[in-house]
């Protein structure tokens, strides 16, 4: 699992690459609280276009990020997720709290 | 039936790993490569890698609450289709209807999703649950992979 970042017109722009399974979960919980507590911003983007895998564990450290970030009324937005990585996140409604974008 | 079918029919694959979260991705991709000999479309494959991952994540976290074990993974060609049964020997479900409730988890303090048997019963075409507490759970799937000649 890789974790990219970039801050541009306030916007925390996070990029997934690799698997997001149970395996890789505890460290890009890690990485993305690392990354959203680091930096100022108003909104946080996370582009999931890297991820070639994504199982119910990934669903658990967005949704978990997205309680925190909420916390400190901060929206989060998903981006280009594949059609596997899609599916999951569909069933999960996650889509209603974090919108695409 | 074709030949090739016949040929596929009952030609089986036993995996026995350690419940290690790191087997994750070679026990989904492994089974995914078994199920190439039925020529399945790329979303019948993320289905079946899908589903496999959930099974194994259950057993690592739920069976043996990471702390390790073994587990077994069977797969089998029959009737058009595959079977999948993932099994551990672990603590047990003891409510297995409740197990299978969409967002229903015994870990929420871990931000597990609940989303497992939901996922495996969406992406696959039979889900079946077999618990005893203190015995060991085996989840049994199936996927129907049926091309025309």
């Amino acid at each position: 699992m890789r974790v990219d970042s970039k801050i541009l017109n306030k916007t925390l722009y996070i990029g997934l690459t690799g698997e997001l399974d149970e395996h890789a979960a505890d460290y890009t919980k890690a990485e993305l609280d690392s990354l959203t507590n680091a930096a100022p911003m108003q909104r946080v983007v996370i582009d999931l276009s890297g991820l070639s895998f994504m199982d119910s564990a990934g669903v658990g450290v967005l949704i978990g990020r997205f309680k925190k970030l909420k916390a400190r009324s901060v929206p989060v937005f998903l981006a280009n997720p594949a059609p596997q990585t899609d599916k999951v996140l569909r069933m999960s409604g996650i889509y209603q709290i974090m919108p695409l974008v | 039936m074709d030949n090739k079918m016949k040929e596929q029919s009952g030609n089986k694959m036993t995996l026995i790993v350690p419940a290690l979260s790191v087997n994750e991705a070679f026990v989904r991709s492994a089974v995914a490569a078994f199920a190439v000999q039925l020529d399945p479309t790329v979303d019948e494959i993320n289905d079946v890698k899908t589903a496999v991952s959930e099974a194994v994540t259950n057993s690592i976290v739920h069976g043996y609450d990471g702390k390790g074990g073994e587990i077994t993974v069977r797969c089998e060609i029959a009737g058009g289709g595959l079977h999948i049964e993932v099994s551990d020997a672990g603590v047990g479900i003891p409510d297995v209807a409740r197990a299978r409730e969409m967002f229903f988890t015994t870990k929420p303090e871990q931000e597990r999703s609940g989303m497992g048997f939901a996922i495996m019963e969406t992406f696959m075409d039979g889900l079946d649950i077999r618990s005893e507490p203190g015995k060991g759970t085996t989840v049994t799937m199936s996927k129907v992979i049926k091309r025309d000649a």
